[in-house]
């Protein structure tokens, strides 16, 4: 901020004229910036959910999902949906480039299938949940219960935000307008995909973790 | 800078139907006049709510329907109207909307559309919230900090759904916010003219910016207290639910955690106070520049206040949590940060009052609304120096003493600028002047009956006298003399309420019969006076964006004959005014 500011203000010349300024802001860049303010927001919505969540972890009640006869003990639904994620990041990763280049045909695949793979995790998340009312873990039964529909639920309600903006772009994609328009577009969604990944991740690392890391975590953070 | 350039080529799109033209507008203008309006008409709803308070306090049993709950309801919905519904959204959705653009030179904001969105999730919200009025059980009347477990525990006012349709409400806003401060920042780093730096722009939007930037951040703060209490509530979840037995019955939950839901709530809690009180800085240095006729004092000082009160006011929150009982070390460390805030906010009101020193003082309307600013907001800070200190806190903080301090320093002193910048903006968003004398009456008893209001009730807090009580009769410790100070105050405060009718009239008759202000009514120098039409048409400027060469506040600048150089005059152009002025006055030394 401070360098930022600095190089704005050695602009402040008494000569007058205007100074030539950052190149190259276009509308491409401007969404590029709101959409990093927008990461920016929700970094901030989820980082206080799992202070929240560190917090409540520390009272004798919570029943970590992670005991030997619990759903989570072996998580290999959990990772099948990470590798589709990390598939969907990869394929948008790919149109990316390919819209770069120029490719209209290959961006169109690879942008699909960045989707399809999106809205194929968000299926397995709904089949986790399902198992998880198999099992009877109900969201209001332990405080863990609650916090693994509530965060899987408001990640995955995020993917949905994302494939609205995915599905208005590869509309107009298939409708034929030019790459050139929808460029950036692809990005923007390659970047929010990216970013959800990310956030997966984090969130799956720590749903996933035992009660002694929750311990570390809220030791370290003065929680405790 | 390839933004004006591009603003240049890009044809513009003109609504062309009534309805895309004010309706459905994505034009910044017409979205800020939404957004004030419909912040103008809740707010008026949560000043009749206070007067029907002041009523019951003042002469207790004079209304019939206010029992205790129906006072705690309208107290609830007083607090979070003015706060969240009326000022922020007044002060970034409406000040923000419109001067954002037009102070920055662009066309528009970024994103039209999504800054329409943002209106319509905004009234949405405000919708929502009046609809609790009418629901079983009425609104909730947990008080504006909705603490669980009171706030959706039976028994209490609105627990049944009063409490949802709030915490539905509040999700609605945060979005709404979130979509417009996703506007106001992108704009303030996207879409500046050729020559508007950062270091140029007019410090309203400088607290406008800095403002948006905490909104982003702490509102999602109250969507996760908003969302987990509703899970609680809805789903029987125990996020912030203890054990308790309510009613002989033990409830479902367990193991919750009250102090949880404190922390995150005034998480965004503090960060709300500067959302509202950045902007208002920023706009009262406008004013006071523009009618000291001097350059603001400090202005790269301004600048970095308003950067620095705003990170501060991400580690001060605790500070409403003195009595919640946490450990003394962090009620050290909060009182630290606490008054170490004060220290860039009182450099600010020095910078105001070295303005004012030796200015040309001009006492229009919006002058005095700032001028009566500073006096009140610091009147209100001074009392914040001592409450922000835990051993003060403690025994004041369930007083009036705490009423009187965050109503002068959060509710009158924002208004105060509310009102000098609706008078101050009010000729550029119609083209006519309000006016003046009922203005100036509107004033003198806006601000007297303020002080006549809240400055008593340092004294009652003082006495004992105990806050959110609903009716103070029969008890030992408070004095009959308190009781004819409550009925005085509760006389100005229906004064000051029914006066504000004299805003309201002058507001909608000067729209359509006051005087033609012209372009530029008060000689100021930032951009949006120098707009090519009054009102602003659609896209603000005519084929080129204008050219910045100085920052807004070149006010009595020696050897030239105005006593003002608008932004958009270069330094040739300057020389030519100055030597204009020395040929008309060979005695003056140029």
């Amino acid at each position: 901020m401070s360098r930022l500011l600095a190089s704005h203000s050695n602009n402040l010349d008494p000569a007058g004229g205007w100074p030539a300024g950052p190149t190259g802001l276009d509308e491409a860049q401007t969404a590029r910036v709101g959409l990093r303010v927008l990461l920016a927001v929700i970094s901030s919505l989820f980082m206080l959910f799992l202070i929240a969540f560190i917090l409540r972890s520390q009272v004798p009640d919570w029943r970590p999902l992670t005991e030997p006869m619990a759903p989570l003990a072996q998580p290999w639904a959990l990772w099948l949906n990470t590798a589709l994620l990390i598939c969907a990041s990869i394929s948008l990763q790919w149109a990316r480039v390919a819209a770069r280049r120029g490719q209209a045909k290959a961006t169109i695949t690879a942008f699909s299938l960045g989707g399809g793979l999106a809205i194929a995790f968000l299926a397995g998340q709904l089949w986790v949940w399902q198992q998880f009312v198999a099992w009877g873990y109900f969201v209001a039964s332990n405080p863990a219960n609650s916090f693994f529909y509530l965060l899987t639920g408001l990640h995955g309600l995020h993917l949905l935000g994302g494939l609205v903006a995915w599905a208005i772009t590869l509309g107009k994609l298939l409708r034929g307008a030019p790459l050139a328009q929808l460029s950036s577009k692809v990005e923007l969604c390659a970047i929010y995909w990216h970013y959800l990944l990310g956030l997966w991740l984090l969130l799956f690392a720590l749903l996933t973790s035992t009660p002694q890391t929750y311990e570390a975590i809220a030791a370290f953070c003065g929680l405790r | 800078m390839a933004y004006a350039e591009h603003a240049e080529t890009e044809a513009l799109h003109e609504p062309r139907s009534f309805l895309t033209k004010y309706i459905w507008s994505q034009d910044h203008k017409v979205i800020a006049i939404q957004y004030a309006l419909t912040a103008l008409f809740v707010g008026l709803i949560a000043l009749v709510l206070s007067g029907l308070m002041r009523l019951q306090i003042g002469f207790p049993g004079s209304i019939a329907f206010m029992d205790a709950s129906a006072y705690y309801q309208a107290m609830t919905m007083h607090g979070m109207i003015m706060v969240i519904y009326l000022l922020t959204a007044l002060f970034l959705g409406g000040f923000g909307n419109y001067l954002i653009p037009l102070m920055l030179g662009s066309r528009d904001m970024v994103f039209p559309y999504v800054n329409m969105l943002s209106y319509w999730f905004y009234l949405l919200s405000v919708l929502i919230l009046l609809a609790s009025f009418f629901v079983t059980g009425g609104p909730t009347g947990a008080g504006w900090t909705l603490y669980p477990p009171q706030s959706i525990t039976q028994g209490s006012p609105g627990a049944q759904w009063g409490i949802v349709l709030m915490l539905v409400s509040l999700a609605t806003f945060i979005v709404a916010a979130t979509m417009g401060g996703l506007n106001y920042v992108t704009t303030v780093l996207q879409a500046r003219t050729y020559g508007m730096t950062l270091l140029r722009m007019p410090l309203s939007v400088w607290g406008i910016f800095m403002a948006s930037i905490l909104a982003l951040l702490a509102f999602p703060a109250l969507f996760v207290s908003a969302v987990m209490m509703l899970f609680d509530t809805l789903l029987g979840t125990s996020f912030f639910m203890p054990a308790i037995i309510s009613m002989g019955q033990p409830l479902d939950h367990q193991g919750g955690s009250p102090i949880l839901f404190q922390h995150l709530f005034w998480f965004f809690g503090h960060p709300e106070v500067y959302i509202v009180a950045l902007p208002a800085f920023g706009l009262v240095s406008d004013l006071i520049s523009v009618h000291a006729r001097k350059n603001i004092f400090g202005y790269r000082m301004m600048v970095w206040a308003i950067i620095a009160i705003g990170v501060l006011s991400f580690v001060v929150w605790a500070h409403h949590m003195y009595v919640s009982g946490m450990n003394p070390y962090f009620g050290f460390f909060f009182a630290t940060t606490t008054l170490v805030i004060a220290v860039p906010t009182a450099l600010k009101v020095y910078n105001w009052v070295l303005t004012l020193w030796q200015g040309d003082i001009h006492l229009t309307v919006p002058m005095l609304f700032a001028l009566a600013f500073i006096v009140t907001f610091l009147v209100g800070g001074l009392t914040g120096l001592f409450l922000g200190n835990v051993i003060v806190d403690i025994p004041l903080s369930d007083t009036y003493f705490v009423v009187a301090h965050f109503h002068m320093v959060m509710g009158v002193a924002p208004v105060l600028v509310v009102f000098g910048a609706i008078y101050q903006w009010f000729p550029k968003i119609t083209g006519r002047m309000m006016n003046d004398r009922l203005g100036k009456l509107h004033f003198w008893i806006t601000f007297l009956g303020t002080y006549a209001i809240f400055f008593p009730m340092h004294y009652l807090g003082f006495l004992g006298m105990p806050r959110r009580y609903y009716a103070y009769e029969n008890y030992e410790f408070i004095p009959q003399s308190a009781q004819e100070l409550n009925a005085f105050i509760s006389v100005v405060a229906l004064t000051v309420g029914v006066s504000q009718l004299l805003f309201l009239i002058n507001l909608f008759w000067s729209a359509f019969k006051g005087r033609p202000a012209g372009g530029n009514p008060w000689g100021a120098a930032s951009l949006e006076w120098q707009t090519p039409n009054t009102p602003p048409v659609h896209g603000n400027w005519g084929a080129k964006l204008p050219v910045v060469h100085r920052w807004a506040y070149d006010y009595s600048v020696p050897g030239v004959a105005q006593d003002f150089v608008p932004q958009t005059v270069s330094d040739a152009e300057l020389e030519q005014m100055k030597q204009g002025h020395a040929a008309s006055n060979p005695t003056e030394p140029s």
